[in-house]
């Protein structure tokens, strides 16, 4: 959940932006990677994913993410079915 | 019998350390533990306006350390409770006069005479905080719902567990619940799943902890005061009791909570 899906949906209280803004910040502290960095970082994992497998680039999520006081650098990249296993249906 | 010594601290100043040292000094003592708090924020010094004792100050913490005087010529009683000790921080030095060992040995000698030592932190994560927290058993970090406290609230609950002293545990001063209730303040709840620690208390806004802080009585002493219960309860659940948190967003009975409910509603 972004930011943005707050103003999709009904509007945001101040302490839903609050909590939203904290969480973004408590990540980049606990770890201490800069946004940049962790772009760049998005960048050339999925450089390295695209020379084995096909995938949508816009349809990726990577991000970090924390739960009980642990960080974890989680990534979603749906795959493209191949050509074989379409056949096969 | 060994003192559990408790660290007070936040990282962010203003969030109330040193008006919960006092109250939760008061309110042990109340519960006739014998308590003693140490004052380490040397050079600005407070817990003894907040405890009311500043005109009584001979000798501080600096001299103990320094050994200019016997530790127990520099603890003042507080002569309203039966067993209160405040052992005040130097005015006129810096965090550089203590350092972390001296406050282990410090805590150590205090430890077989007391049941509770509570030691109020400066402010920050320097040297001061590394002082206040070397010879905590517990540490208590005390923050506020907005974002810059809980902020750093994290950091130093980050730097607790990295000094082997962690789990800490959270009191979340300052809590209104009317903001809440309209979403404008973060809830308890968001609170804790933003730093996932455990909670110890909640203390709502009160007008009478500055009337309390004005007078220098900690608010622990006044029977009727919401904060001054809020902090009986932390100072019960620090012996072992399991008290229920109070729910300040509950209609409160009597004319003034029917008063403040008309308003609440609106």
């Amino acid at each position: 959940m972004g930011i943005l899906d707050f103003f999709n949906g009904t509007k945001a209280t101040s302490k839903d932006i609050a909590k939203e803004r904290l969480k973004v910040v408590l990540i980049h502290d606990r770890t201490d990677i800069p946004p940049a960095v962790m772009e760049q970082l998005r960048d050339e994992i999925l450089d390295v994913i695209a020379k084995y497998v096909d995938f949508d680039r816009d349809a990726v999520d990577i991000r970090l993410d924390r739960e009980n006081r642990l960080s974890q650098l989680v990534a979603e990249i749906p795959l493209r079915e191949s050509p074989r296993s379409r056949r096969k249906r | 019998m060994s003192a559990t010594v408790i660290t007070i601290t936040s990282g962010k100043g203003g969030v109330g350390k040193t008006t919960t040292t006092a109250n939760l000094g008061v309110a042990l003592a109340q519960l006739n533990k014998r308590v003693v708090c140490i004052d380490v924020d040397i050079g600005l010094r407070n817990l003894d306006v907040v405890m009311g004792l500043e005109n009584r100050i001979v000798y501080d913490l600096v001299h103990v350390i320094e050994g200019q005087c016997r530790l127990r010529q520099a603890m003042i009683k507080d002569k309203r409770m039966p067993e209160l000790y405040l052992i005040p921080a130097a005015q006129t030095r810096d965090k550089s006069a203590v350092s972390p060992s001296d406050m282990v040995r410090l805590t150590d000698e205090l430890r077989p005479d007391f049941d509770f030592v509570l030691i109020d932190s400066p402010a920050g994560i320097e040297r001061g905080f590394r002082n206040a927290i070397a010879g905590a058993d517990k540490v208590l970090v005390v923050t506020n719902p907005e974002v810059s406290a809980v902020r750093d609230a994290d950091r130093i609950i980050g730097l607790v567990e990295a000094e082997r002293k962690g789990p800490a545990q959270l009191i979340l001063n300052r809590m209104r619940p009317a903001m809440v209730d309209r979403g404008d303040m973060l809830s308890t709840d968001d609170v804790l799943d933003v730093l996932a620690i455990d909670l110890i208390g909640i203390v709502p806004e009160d007008e009478s902890i500055l009337v309390g802080s004005n007078r220098g009585n900690p608010v622990a002493m006044d029977e009727k005061s919401l904060a001054g219960q809020a902090y009986r309860n932390i100072a019960m659940r620090l012996t072992g009791k399991d008290i229920p948190f109070i729910d300040f967003s509950k209609p409160r009975n009597g004319f003034l909570g029917k008063i403040a409910n008309i308003f609440k509603r609106g």
